[in-house]
Order: C-alpha cells, then structure tokens, then sequence
C-alpha cells in the first residue's frame, strides 16, 4: 500500500512481514516539456536533479549526484542523469538506489533532494513526482507530488535514518531554491 | 441502459441469449461452473474451462486472452442448474503475474447478442487473489438474474473450485492449468506448417466433436474452427481471438484472416546468421548455489556476466577489485570519522573549566576514546565480513584462471600450450591495500596493450633499506623479462614479436632467458649503432602501417614486413641514445600503440634528468610499474593507493624456460 506522506510524517521502513528492508529506490519522474517552434528544435528542457547525501552525526561525508553517481563504498547509487524527464505515465525518469546493509556504519542520515536544474519552478513541471520504493518487491512505500508546487526550484524529500537496527523514513518537503545539492545544504542543515 | 453493479448488487435479465464479456489487459483464463440448487458443481463436466470450452447452453474460450466473449444459452442449460458462477484466473507457470492485484481490475459486462450491455462490474479489491468468482447467473422463481460476486481466492482455482463444493477441484485445476500453458505456449512458437486446404477441411467437420467431446486439436488454432455452439444460428465466434469480429460481423470468419502465417516450408525458421556464430548465446554462466540462510552464498568461479568463461572471470576479477575498493573506503571513512569526532571531543573536554575539577576531564576523554573504539570496531567488523568473503571467492576465482589471467605459481603455466588466440587481458601483478594485505587482486591489463609500460629501475619512492640501486635494476630486468614472456606466451605463434635494446649489455644475466630459448628474432641490440638500427626500423614501420592504415591499403603493405605486434624492450635509457633516437622513441611512444609497436623501458627517471622536462610527456604516457611492491596505482572507482606487486617467477622454479621454450619451438614451426 502507498502512503502519500505528508510532511514531517515518519515511517519506519519495516516491512509488512516484520522483516527490515535492505534495498530501497528513490525514483524521481517527471514529463517532458512540450516541443515548440517549427521543428520542435526550441524546446525548453527540463532537468530536475535527484541527489542523496550522505551523513555521519550532521557532517557531509559523501554525495551521490549526477557528477558523481556512486558513493565511494558502493551503497549508493545513482542510475545516471536524465536531462530531459519522460513522458510523464509514472516512470522513474532517474532513481537513486540505496543498499541499506551496505551502509557504513559511521552514515547515520541520508537525505534525498530534488532540484531542477534549468530553473523551472515546480509550478511549471508536469507530472512531476518523487517516490520511494522497496527495491526488492517493486512496492512503492511512499510517493510526493511535486507538480503543481510552488515557486521554488528544489525540494528536499526526505531522509532515511537510522532507527535502532533498522531504517527509518521521516517525509520532509520542504521547498529551497537551488540549482544542485550543493546550493541546498543551507536548507539541509535544520532537518539533521 | 446498463447497469454499473457494484459487488452483492444483482439485476434481472430479461433475454436468454447472452454473452459475458471479460476485459483484463493481459491475457487470463475465464470459465464457468455450474451449480445445482444446494449450489453444488455435480461433478467435472459441470465446469467448462479452456479444456473443456463447451457445455450444453455455454461455451468459453479456449486459451487465455487478455478480452474473452463467453455465449450462454441459458434455456438451453439443464433443468437441474440453478446457478452459472464466471470464474476469471491468472495462468499459472507460464511467467505472468500470480495475483490480480499486479494486473489492471477485471471488467466483466454481461450484453445480449447484439453487444448491447445489459450488466456491467469492474472487479476491484483484488490483491493476493489470483483466482475469482466474477459473476453469477442465477435462477430465482423462473427468473434469471445477474450478481456481481467479486470473490477472490489467494489460492487460485483449485481453491475456488473446492469452495463450490467440487471433489476433484485439485485434479481439474491442475487439468486447466495445464490447458491454458499448452495454449499460451503454442501461441508464441512458430505455428506449425499448414495450407490453406486443410484449413477448410477441417472448417467443413466443425461440427464432429459432440458436445461432451471437448475439441482439442493438437494443432489447435484459435478461432478458426468454432465447436458447438448453444446458439441455433451462427453468431460471432472469434471468443479467442479478442480483437476479431463485430459483434453483428461475419458470421463465419474468413479463413484467411484467422490462419496464423506460417512458414513456407516445414519447421521453424532459423533466423541466425549463417556465419556469425559468435553471436550464439553464450552458455549460461555457474551460478552460486542458494545460501543457507544468514550465510552470504557460496562463491563460484566466472559468477559474472561475459560471453564466455575468460570474460567472465575478468569481470569477476574487476567486480572484486571494485567490491574491495569500496569496502576499504567505507572502512576509512568510518575511521576518519571516529578519529575527527574524537579530535573535536576531546576539545571540547579541553576547553570545558569544568573538566579541570577531579576526574570530570579524564572521564570525558575515556568516554571520548571508548566511543571512537566503539565506532572503529564496528566498521573493522564491517570491513573483516567482506574481506572474508572476498578472500573466499578469490580462493575458488584463482585456481580457475586460464594461464594469461593467473600467476606464476599458479599449475595451469605448467599446462601452457600456445594459444590460438590472444586472450582478453594478461596479469601483471597484484594489488593489494594495507587493510588486507593477505588479499592480493589480479592486476588484469587488456590486450593488445593500450600503454607502453615503465618498470621503474630507481630508487624515487622507495625507502634506502629495500635494495641497492645494482640490485634494483637487475629486479627490474627482471621484472621486465617476466612480462615480456608473459606477453610472448599469450599470443599466439608468430604474432608477437620481441625487441631488445641493452646498449651496454647490462641485463644480459636477466635476458638470458629470452636469448637462450630462442624466442628473439635478432640478439639484444648494443651500442649506439645498435640502438639506432633498431629504432630507425621500427620507426620506418609505425610509418608504413600508418599510411597504408589511412590510405586504405593496409593489404599493399611491403611482403617482408612482419605483420605480427612489436615490443621493444629499451634498457639502460638513455644510454647509447643520442637526440635522433631519443627523438625517434618518442615517436614509438606516441604513434606506436595505434598500429602494434609497443614500448617497454626499463629505466631510472634520474638517469635521464638532462632532459629535463622534455621527456616528462614519455614517462607520462607509459604504465608505471615497480620491480618491488610500491603503492603507487590507483583505482578508478575511489582513487585509493594501492601497492601494486610485480608477478614474478617463483625463485627456483623453472616455468618460465619451459613456456619459454614451447613459445619457441611454436614460433620455429611456425616460421618453417
């Protein structure tokens, strides 16, 4: 079952069964911009960015990004950047795959952030939407509307945390204005 | 008008002639069970299934569809039915979906013959199920009526046929199953050959199977030959085929557009190209048998993906190359991070005048050390888990290396024959981090070389105590020979040839080995005359192939040019050079790799600082390699340092002369 998060809202990333999940998918989709001019050529792109960073006790350790697309130990990944979003039918147009056994044990957070890269504001991006998935079963665990926002450029989704043994989800939302990561971490810094 | 039934809702109808329409988006099974007053299927021959499609007042199709028409007579079922129940299910065994819950809801209409809907449900809630009950047709006082039932079941139709009270529900479940995989399984394979004669014949004897004789045609191509039907008059038939026929449309369909193509002559066509057999898929790689539960799975020797066994395990090699790379790199973020929180605690205890009463400080700085030892332990954990598992798989991966790929010490150089062909990569050594200093990662550089290579011969980097700087060259000597042999030995005869230059004559010990065994065309080139001969025909050959290269006329080459990759082993640079052949081994080093000469120094940087920054783009271009271990190699993943170890000969041990010796008498043969 999907839970449309709402901000600040915090789930544990159990599975139903009781078991903890090992790999989760944050997939970020989004509809290309309509062509324009005669041939189509003038079309204005949209690239939204899908960024994890990684952090242990509120230090920045490492950035899995579309210029560097897998942490140095592996259990990150980024499956490579998409410049231009997909036909907007609920695809992933780009995915961050995160190996939660994998982790080393100093990470402590991982926060996922969205950004557009050529500047459109969310209002502007159709079909736009950001989901975290069980990678194992293809289930999706929790899904954000992006489209429709306001007038801001970037969102930083949510965090994966550290619960005990397990993993657990806090929804975060929260709207910033950036055209990579690196312009967020101002606005990361308050949800460590 | 119709109407839209939402689950329990029922409806009268007022015609006898119906059919049920199913729409699912992806091809299931529909079927029908009929009931008794008790609501009880009397027996199999109550049900009508794809096996068994038609029944006294029904039919079903006869294989899964993704849209099914199913025609109901319902005068015409027996007096003792009171209830019809449409059952929808999910093939099984044949890859799809298990549960409905996967797939889009289930639409079922219940329209009279004419396609105007009477009836309509769409089937929702469904998760597990990959079985349901869809609709009833049911007898109240003289009345047919239609509810929408929606009842699922999670164990598919032996469990939904038990529930209506069947005592051989698991038999004929089983029956059905099978059925429909025969079905779906013909319906992707090349339709058998038939001409269209038959097809009529066989159109004329439609009506042989009895009604109790359920039409199984081994052949069985849907629609074409329609079995009894509970209608009087010929109605739409293409119940299988979803987007055949109107629902007024032809009454018999043509021959012609329901006969699957099938090939012009007998058998299925082979579509692989006669002469590229290579493209044959490759075997399937060994795969590790399942794991016991909590134990990571057994390694398997070439568990990667790769057309055959030799690239397989060079894939495997770099994924544990990788796999130890970010292990390592988790392991020491981890660490720096504990030492940089420890730094900053202790700081803080520093700082604090309230440490500086009693024991209050020494407290905090234990806390603060006990908690970096905590984290450190954690990650050493971390880090000994994989490496323990990476040393296991090198344990399985290193005795199935084929001779290229594997060490010296390793009995597959004792088996060497000359190979047909250059194998993908050649071992150079072994690469190791100081976290795991007992696992040591194949080196694997692809063939035909990219890079000339460097063995360095000085003394930069290394600390006073290894070697004496004598020492240190005849190590790099060889060094150098151990490889030139290993390159000689993976190709093929007379498709590697050896060059040496020793101006000097300062290696001759060390090249004892390639001179005795007779694997060199010419002896080690001495003296400037000599530096120069060699250098000026190598450099007249880069030329050559290369205007023969881009004019196009590579076949034009002169008869007694040697056709065969070219290494030059240069010792001692830079002596016996003067500019001209210093200029002309630049030369080799820049346009030689492109057209098969490749370079091998064997020399100390220093010995050519008079240079100055002139040759640095040399030294630049070439893979430095040490004739001692030396951390001086990165990863390309993470950039760690990693000491890389020169594959040597074991002291004593007499492999090299043998494969030495075999590549000659390959080469001698081969000459003839």
């Amino acid at each position: 079952m999907t839970v449309n998060m709402t901000k600040g809202q915090a789930i544990s990333l159990q599975k139903n069964d009781g078991g903890t999940l090992t790999a989760v998918r944050m997939g970020l989709g989004w509809q290309a911009a309509p062509r324009r001019g005669l041939f189509g050529s003038r079309t204005r792109e949209i690239d939204l960015d899908a960024s994890a960073v990684l952090f242990a006790d509120k230090q920045p350790v490492d950035v899995v990004f579309f210029r560097h697309l897998v942490s140095d130990d592996g259990s990150v990944r980024h499956t490579g950047d998409n410049l231009v979003g997909g036909v907007g039918q609920g695809g992933d147009d780009e995915a961050i795959l995160v190996d939660l056994q994998r982790i080393p044990v100093h990470i402590d957070q991982i926060i996922f952030t969205v950004n557009s890269f050529t500047g459109q504001t969310f209002q502007e991006v159709q079909n736009a939407f950001c989901r975290l998935v069980d990678e194992t079963n293809g289930q999706e665990l929790a899904r954000y509307t992006l489209a429709g926002g306001g007038q801001y450029t970037a969102q930083i989704m949510a965090k994966v945390h550290r619960a005990g043994p397990g993993w657990q989800m806090t929804a975060l939302g929260t709207p910033a204005n950036g055209r990579t990561f690196q312009d967020l971490m101002p606005a990361i810094l308050p949800h460590l | 008008m119709t109407a839209e039934l939402v689950r329990g809702q029922n409806h009268p109808l007022s015609q006898a002639r119906l059919e049920v329409r199913v729409s699912a988006g992806r091809p299931i099974v529909a079927g029908a069970t009929l009931s008794d007053e008790q609501g009880r299927v009397r027996g199999v021959e109550w049900v009508a299934h794809p096996g068994a499609p038609t029944l006294p007042g029904l039919e079903v199709s006869k294989q899964a569809a993704a849209d099914h028409r199913l025609a109901f007579d319902l005068d015409a079922l027996p007096g003792t039915v009171h209830r019809v129940s449409v059952l929808l299910a999910l093939p099984t065994g044949v890859g799809g979906p298990v549960r409905f819950g996967a797939v889009a809801a289930p639409f079922v209409a219940v329209t009279g013959l004419d396609g105007s809907e009477v009836a309509s449900y769409t089937i929702t809630g469904l998760d597990t199920e990959s079985a349901v009950v869809a609709l009833e047709l049911y007898r109240r006082q003289g009345v047919w009526k239609v509810r929408a039932v929606g009842q699922g079941y999670a164990g598919g139709l032996a469990e939904l046929l038990t529930d209506q009270g069947l005592s051989e529900a698991r038999q004929l479940a089983g029956s059905i199953n099978e059925a429909v995989a025969q079905g779906l399984a013909r319906s992707v394979s090349a339709p058998p050959p038939r001409s269209a004669d038959t097809d009529r014949s066989r159109q004329a004897a439609a009506s042989a199977p009895g009604p109790d004789q359920p039409y199984a045609g081994p052949q069985g191509a849907p629609g074409t030959v329609p079995p009894q039907s509970p209608y009087d008059a010929p109605g739409p038939q293409g119940a299988t085929v979803p987007q055949s026929g109107y629902p007024g449309g032809p009454a018999q369909p043509d021959p012609s557009t329901v006969t699957q193509p099938s090939a012009p002559t007998g058998g299925p066509v082979n579509y692989s190209h006669p002469g590229r057999q290579a493209a044959a898929p490759p075997p399937p790689p060994p795969t590790a048998p399942p794991a016991a539960p909590g134990q990571p799975a057994q390694p398997v020797a070439g568990d990667a993906t790769g057309w055959s066994m030799e690239e397989r395990l060079y894939n495997q090699v770099w994924g544990m190359f990788e796999d130890l790379a970010r292990t390592t790199a988790a392991y020491r973020s981890a660490v720096d991070f504990a030492d940089s929180r420890l730094e900053q605690e202790l700081d803080k205890v520093l700082s604090d005048p309230r440490s500086r009463i009693g024991g209050q400080g020494d407290a905090a700085r234990e806390a603060a050390q006990a908690k970096r030892a905590g984290l450190v332990d954690q990650a050493r954990a971390a880090l000994d888990r994989d490496l323990a598992q990476l040393a296991a798989e090198a344990e399985v991966v290193e005795p199935a290396l084929p001779a290229a790929y594997a060490s010296w010490d390793n009995p597959v150089w004792h088996r060497y024959r000359v190979p047909m062909e250059i194998p993908m990569a050649l071992r150079l050594g072994d690469l190791r981090l100081p976290e795991s200093e007992n696992l040591g990662i194949p080196m694997l550089v692809r063939l035909p070389l990219e890079r000339g290579l460097w063995i360095d011969s000085g003394r930069a980097g290394l600390d006073d105590t290894l070697a004496d700087s004598d020492e240190l060259r005849r190590l790099a000597m060889d060094t150098a020979v151990a490889h030139a042999a290993r390159l000689l030995a993976a190709y093929p005869a007379g498709e590697f040839t050896v060059h040496v230059i020793d101006p000097a004559g300062s290696g001759a010990s060390c090249l004892a080995p390639l001179v005795r065994s007779g694997v060199l065309d010419a002896p080690p080139a001495a003296g400037a005359a000599g530096v120069g001969e060699v250098l000026a025909r190598l450099t007249q050959r880069v030329d050559l192939v290369q205007m023969a290269v881009r004019g196009g006329v590579a076949d034009s080459l002169p008869p007694d040019l040697d056709t065969a990759e070219q290494l030059l082993i240069v010792n001692d640079f830079p002596h016996g050079f003067d500019d001209r052949a210093v200029t002309q081994l630049r030369y080799l080093a820049d346009e030689g790799p492109a057209v098969g000469v490749h370079l091998m120094m064997v020399a100390d940087r220093e010995d050519a600082a008079a240079y100055g920054p002139l040759l640095d783009p040399l030294w630049r271009s070439l893979l430095r390699l040490t004739p001692v271990p030396d951390d001086h190699l990165a990863d390309p993943w993470v950039g760690h340092a990693w000491t890389y170890e020169p594959a040597l000969v074991p002291p004593g041990s007499q492999v090299l002369q043998q494969v030495l010796s075999q590549v000659a008498a390959a080469r001698r043969s081969w000459n003839r």
